[in-house]
Formats: structure tokens, sequence, C-alpha cells
């Protein structure tokens, strides 16, 4: 048993938690901003697709991963436009509009396989990847254990690292953080104080696109050299989950989506050793319950934003 | 042309006119005001105050006329610019984020910051020197949801001085105040005017006006109805052209059989709160027939769970309720209502009626399994609608019909479709809370008549309200709810507003002082 263990919990394995946890840390991240911002967000699992095909995209016609990375942000930047249009402007409800920009994700990536590459399923292969510049910190990376995990990584995952630390600073610190918080729990006390709603809104929305681009990205080329139809695989839900277990704070969402990397490493890592003898299917289903473990455990002691979800208008709120 | 900004009105609107849709909201209002004036905007609810203050504001655009500020015309086109005109608003729903702290929720909107960083150090300086300048004590770093309201009022004047106000819009600002904690902020607003701030108080209590106010607009259904001196105008004359018609709000009360065996009964219930923690501790109330029982108290002191015990929606903890000789303790809600307890619920849309429904089916709601309106157990739509047209008759309901949604009616007019359903169905206790939260004068009066006539045909009533006016307009006995417990119970006549004010404030702890200062 205790070899069992020994086998399983190794540096490696720290090192696939914080690997895989990333786009869920960035997806996650865009959730928090969003719904803070009283934006209800479960868009997150088609934005990051577009992101990481326009990423791929990018990259192969360029030949340059770093444009890729821009292109992929900038993908989620603009698809996320359009959902805030449709929220915001149109007064769609929240969870409809993110329903069919899911939808259409997978339908326009299908689209534009056919358009650019003329075949459906797997993209034509970038020539080189982000992987290729992965970078050791000096001195940190030598920390035992952990110091190669959130040291000596790709830029991607450095970029989730630092979105937290950045998010956590920009709620506790800033004019920003501070008119998302208003206009996610009361947004009349922001528009009364000649703060628009609308344009807060708006900005929380397309950050967060950028940030679901980027994980998109890191998908098509960095963790892989090309974009696959569906490759997203339900990490945009997992980050809706990671979410609502971080209690919509910046630190709580970060540790949450480690711990669904960490199950995710753990399962692949136990399987691949063959170290405890169950069958595979039990393996790949063990993240999900995790999931929903976690979810249901930690849901009833976090408050969402007040005003999450809800629309907002200035004129017939009433007299 | 410049121009003296101390001669002339500071703010002054010409004919001013608000439609919404084919709603006016308000037509051709012309009002000004004076530097270091301060002015009462009265009018029943839904006479278009609000609206003229949220034109004022910068929150609507006025559809025609005017806006002036020292003589220049200005124009709104969001609260930003009313804002940097030197106005500053104190919304009846206070307009602060329950999550963010005092010092957060005053910057927000103008927070001193390098580069989008806030100084807080500096921003806390500002508010607690603020505070100390005006006499508005507060705690920079509490979290607005910890405070009391009167408290949270205070951050909202504070946030428009933080502005530089010269203009300070009050509206309806003692709804939700104990009466000490109206007398301070008029005193507060009393010295704000001698140091040179302008405010318009808007409001539907006379006394109010008389007792703050240098001068009176009157608005009635969007209309100017009249402008007065305060000191030359007298209640009944504002009234009149508030209401449009003579209003008598004091209604005799008769006089109480002496001591009967109390039908209601409810002996050291406990109850547990939202939150889990006790919230009713341990209290004993009895209501004989044709007893009002006024049970005062500031908001959020164990109404809402006395509420719920007593009719059956929460579960008591400790101690029992009775209805005549039944313990009724464990009983479900509809034993109870079968058992002849009725209840006005504090939230007519929320809780009274189901909006989305039409008047006929709110009217049924409950009973629907029944006659009339149901024939085993099948919805008698026929009989159902026959039974609405005679209550609607009997109450006075004003819908275009008994298929009228109730989302449509006038607030008046749902309190109404309540009280028919519940005084229709012949309870022997009737716990009212809130009966007039809202409403305007003349529906106030039609409650207050509808309740009294109940008392009189015998029925215990049980009325729970946060306004003392309404207490003691009505109450035979009054007792007073405070941190779960009733820490006072006298007969109406031998205690007075001011004595049971400070039992709401402190508690038991008020006891001898309340006394002698009474």
């Amino acid at each position: 048993m205790m070899e069992t263990l020994a086998a399983l919990f190794t540096p490696q394995l720290v090192e696939a938690t914080v690997r895989l946890a990333a786009p869920v840390i960035l997806a996650a991240m865009a959730a928090v901003v969003c719904e803070r911002s009283g934006v209800t967000n479960i868009a997150m699992e088609g934005i990051m697709l577009v992101g990481a095909f326009f990423a791929a995209l990018v990259a192969w016609y360029t030949g340059s991963p770093w444009l890729g990375l821009v292109g992929g942000a900038a993908a989620g930047a603009l698809y996320s436009l359009f959902f805030a249009w449709a929220a915001i402007s149109l007064h769609f409800n929240h969870v409809v509009a993110g329903a069919i920009m899911n939808i259409l994700a997978f339908g326009l990536t299908r689209y534009l396989m056919m358009v650019a590459y003329g075949r459906q399923g797997t993209s034509n292969a970038v020539a080189r990847t982000l992987h290729d510049y992965k970078t050791a910190i000096p001195v940190l990376s030598d920390i035992p254990f952990i110091g190669k995990a959130f040291f000596d990584q790709t830029p991607i995952v450095y970029l989730a690292l630092l979105s937290v630390v950045a998010w956590a600073w920009i709620f506790k610190r800033t004019r920003l953080g501070l008119s998302i918080e208003a206009s996610g729990e009361y947004p009349m006390a922001l528009e009364t104080m000649g703060r628009s709603v609308v344009k807060t809104r708006y900005t929380a929305v397309v950050l967060g696109g950028v940030m679901c681009g980027l994980a998109g990205a890191f998908l098509s080329i960095e963790n892989s050299n090309s974009f696959t139809e569906g490759m997203t695989d339900g990490r945009g839900f997992i980050a809706l989950a990671a979410n609502i277990a971080g209690g919509w704070r910046p630190v709580g969402v970060f540790l949450a989506s480690l711990f669904f990397g960490f199950v995710d490493a753990l399962q692949l890592r136990a399987q691949g050793l063959g170290v405890i003898d169950l069958p595979s299917e039990l393996f790949l289903v063990f993240p999900y319950v995790a999931t929903i473990a976690a979810v249901a455990g930690l849901v009833k002691r976090s408050r969402p934003p007040a005003a999450v979800g809800k629309d907002f208008s200035v004129e017939g709120g009433g007299d | 042309m410049t121009t003296d900004p101390r001669a002339g009105p500071v703010l002054e609107t010409r004919g001013i006119t608000k439609t919404f849709g084919s709603v006016v909201a308000n037509s051709d209002v012309s009002i000004r005001l004076e530097r270091g004036e301060i002015v009462a905007l009265l009018g029943e609810n839904g006479a278009g105050k609000s609206t003229l203050m949220n034109v004022l504001f910068g929150l609507y655009r006025p559809s025609s006329g005017e806006i002036l500020v020292r003589g220049e015309p200005v124009r709104f086109d969001s609260p930003r610019d009313a804002i940097k005109l030197g106005l500053g608003m104190v919304h009846q729903h206070f307009m602060l984020v329950p999550t963010l702290t005092v010092t957060q929720n005053i910057i927000l909107g103008d927070e001193p910051s390098v580069l989008g960083h806030i100084r807080y150090r500096r921003a806390r300086a500002r508010v607690a020197e603020l505070s100390a300048r005006y006499g508005l004590e507060v705690d920079p770093d509490e979290k607005v949801e910890n405070l009391p309201v009167g408290l949270q009022q205070r951050v909202e004047i504070l946030k428009a001085l933080y502005r530089d106000a010269a203009v300070l819009i009050l509206d309806e600002p003692t709804a939700v105040l104990t009466p000490r904690e109206v007398d301070e902020l008029f005193a507060t607003l009393r010295r704000l005017a001698e140091g040179g701030t302008s405010i318009i108080i808007i409001t539907h209590k006379l006394e109010e006006v008389r007792s703050l106010s240098h001068r009176v607009y009157v608005l009635r259904k969007g209309k100017l109805s009249g402008e007065r001196a305060t000191l030359g105008t007298t209640a009944s004359e504002l009234a009149r052209l508030m209401v449009g018609r003579d209003v008598v709000l004091s209604v005799d009360r008769p006089e109480p059989a002496p001591a009967p065996e109390p039908i209601f009964r409810m002996e050291a219930v406990s109850a547990l709160g939202p939150r889990g923690l006790e919230a009713l501790r341990g209290a004993s109330l009895a209501v004989g027939p044709g007893e009002i029982l006024g049970i005062a108290g500031v908001e959020g002191n164990g109404q809402r769970e006395l509420c719920e015990t007593i009719t059956g929606l929460a579960k008591a903890t400790a101690g029992t309720v009775r209805l005549g000789s039944d313990d009724v303790t464990g009983w479900s809600v509809a034993r109870r209502m079968d058992a002849g307890i009725g209840y006005v619920p504090p939230d007519r849309r929320a809780s009274g009626l189901v909006v989305q429904f039409s008047v006929e089916e709110n009217l049924a709601l409950g009973r629907s399994d029944r006659a009339p309106y149901s024939r085993a157990r099948v919805l008698d739509r026929a009989a159902t609608r026959a039974s609405a047209t005679g209550l609607m008759e009997r109450y006075d309901i004003r819908a275009s019909g008994p298929d009228a949604r109730a989302s449509t009616l006038s607030g008046g007019n749902q309190q109404k479709v309540i009280l028919a359903r519940e005084f229709s169905r012949n309870p022997k206790f009737l716990l009212v809370s809130q009966p007039t939260r809202g409403l305007d004068v003349g529906a106030i009066e039609y409650v207050y008549r509808r309740i009294l006539e109940l008392k009189e045909s015998g029925v215990a009533v049980l009325l729970v309200s946060m306004e003392l006016d309404e207490i003691f307009a009505l109450s035979d006995r009054i007792a007073v709810l405070h941190g779960g417990r009733v820490v006072f119970e006298s007969r109406a006549d031998a205690t007075n507003p001011a004595e049971v004010g400070e039992y709401m404030i402190r508690g038991a702890a008020a006891g001898p002082a309340a006394r002698s200062e009474a």
C-alpha cells in the first residue's frame, strides 16, 4: 500500500496537476470575473473552443506560436463580445445566451475546419508549439517537490498562475475590481454613483474572453500541436464548477481548479502505472465524480454575487 | 453672462414632463430651491415624486421641460452629470453594496487612485474627516451589511457630502427609521441647511413636512397641486391638496370588552432565523376576542419568525401556540387556516399574492380544492368568478375584471385582494403584518377601517408593524419585540410613542429610564 502511494505521489504528479489545471484556472478566472460583474457565464466551454481553433490557425499560418497565442486571446475576446452584446445589450437571459454560444462554437469551429483545412477532425500541425518555450525560473524551480511544478513551466501555465495573482489584486485594490463587485452585488449603486454598469459588465465579459482564449490556446498550441474538434472536453464546465466550489474568489477558485487538475493527474497516473487494479472506465469517471462531490460539499457555504444573472436597465425599473 | 451663485435659486425645474409609454408620471412640474432651504415634496405613492427626483438626478431623461442649476440650463445624461453639478441623492432603497465596507461604498465612482490603484489609506482618512466634521459617526471599515438601517442612511448622506453636494435630495428618508433615528436625521439635516446645503425631502408623511421644511410642494397625479410656506399651512390643508378630498386618519377606536378569555395564545415560543441562530426567544403573547394587539419593533427583531411560527410556515423550537382550546403547535399551515387563523403577510407581491395569477385565482388561493371554487376537486371556473365578482364589489377592488392579472393592480388594490381573501374566510384570529407598507393615504385609511370592522365583529387581531403611528392608531394593547423577546407590554392608552420607541431601540435596557423620560 505504502509503495503504491509512493509510486503515485511524485514531483511528476504535482507537475502534471499544475499543467492539467492551467486551462481550468484560466477559464475559472473568467467565470469569476464575469459573475462578480453580474453576468452568468456558462459559455466558457465555447469561448475556449473558438480560442483553441484560432490559436492553432494563426500559429499554423504564420509559423509563430506567439502570434497564435495572441490570435487565440483575440478570438476569445471577440467571441465574448458577441455574448456580452446578447446578454447585456439585447437583454437575453444569460444562461440561454451562454448555451447558444456553446452550441454555436461547436458548429462554427467545425465549419471553419472545412474552410481552412478542407476536412473535419484535426487541423494541420503547427511548426512550433509554446511547449518549446518551457522556461525554468532560476532558484525557485529548485524548490523540492513543487519547484518544477510551479517554476519550470510553459508560457500559458505561467500566465494562468499570474492571472490568479492579478485578479486577487484587482479585486482587492483597484477601481476596476470595486466597480465589478458593485456591478454584481448591487448594480444600481454603481450606476447612481455615475459609473456605467453596462460598460463595467462589457469589460468583465471581454476580459473573461481573453482568458478563455488563452485557455483554448493552451490546449491547441501548448499542450498539443493542433486543434481537434471538441478538444475542450468539458473543461469549461469544470471551470464553472471550480468557480462555485471556490466561492467566486480568485484564490479559492485557484485552489479548486488545482484540485480538479490533481484528480485528473492522479487518474492518468494511476491508470498508466496500473498500480490499482480497476477497469479503466472507472478512472475516467473519477474527475467528474470528484467535481460533483466537491461542488455539492462546498456549494452551501459559498454565496454567489447578489445580482448575478439579473438583467440590468435603468428606466423601467419602476417608480 | 455670469450669475452670482448666491442670488437666485440653486436648483430649478421648468415645466418638467416625463412619460413612460402612455403613462404620464410628471406633467408640467416647476419647482425651485434656494440656498440653505429645506423644501418638502409631498404626495401620495404614485404621485410622481420619485420620478421627478430621478429626472433631477439624471437617471431618467425628461420628455420635455428644463432643469436649471444656479440659473444655468443643464442637461443630465446620467447621474454623473448631476453629481458633477453638486446634486446628491439619498435613495429610498439605499444605493449601498452590502458586501463592501463603508469607505468603499462612499468612494465608489470617485475613488482616489493612481493608475486605477485605489489609495485606501487616503480614502479612509477623508471619510473619517467628513464623519467628524458633520457629526455623522460611523466605522469606515465596517461592512455595510452589518450596519443597522439608521447608520446605512448616514453612509448614504456621507456619500453625497464626499462629492461636495450643494443640494441633497432625500427620497422617503424616514420610512425605515425608528423615532429616535428620525430625530437624529432631522437634526443632521437642519445642521446641513444652516451650513448652506439645500435640501429636498420627499415624503408622504405630513408630520415630517411640518417639523422640518421651510416650504412645501404638493404633487398629485403627476402635477403640482399646491405650493405653501410650511408655517402658513395646516396638516388638513396639505392632506386635501395631496388626496383631493378631506381625509380622516385618526379612527375612533371602540373600547375593548374587559379582559375575556384569549382566543390566541403563544407561550415561550422560540424559533430559528435564516442563519440558524435563535431569532425568536421565548416570546409569550395572548390576544382576546375583539382586541388588537400591536407588535412594535425595528425590522429584523424576530417579527418574521413570529409570523412564521404562528402561521405554521416555520417550526417552533420550543413553546406552544394555541388557538382557543387547541394546541396547534404541530399543525400544518392548511390545518391552522381551516381552524380559523387568517394571515396578511408583510410582502404582498412576494408572499401575499401570486402576481402572475388573476384576481379571481388569487381570491381562491388556499381554498381552491373545495366549494365554491371546486366541485369534486375539479375547479369550477364559473363559481370562482361569481364569488370573485362579489368580493371585488364588497371590498371595492378596482381592476379591469376578475380575470385581470394581480400584477397589473395598484399596491392598494393588491392589498384589498388579500384582505378580501382572508377576511371572507371568517377567521377567529387574524395576523396582519405591515398591512400598509407602501400604500397611499387613501388606501391606508381603507385598510385601517377594514381591520377595525373585523375587530368589532369579535376577531382577535395581532398587528405587526414597523410604523409606530400605525401601531398607535389601531392597537388596544402594545408589545415591543426586541432581539426576539417581548421586552415591553402595555395598554395603548397607558403609554406613548417615545416610550415604545425607546424600548424598540434599547430593548429591556430601556426600562425605568424610558418611563421617566416619557
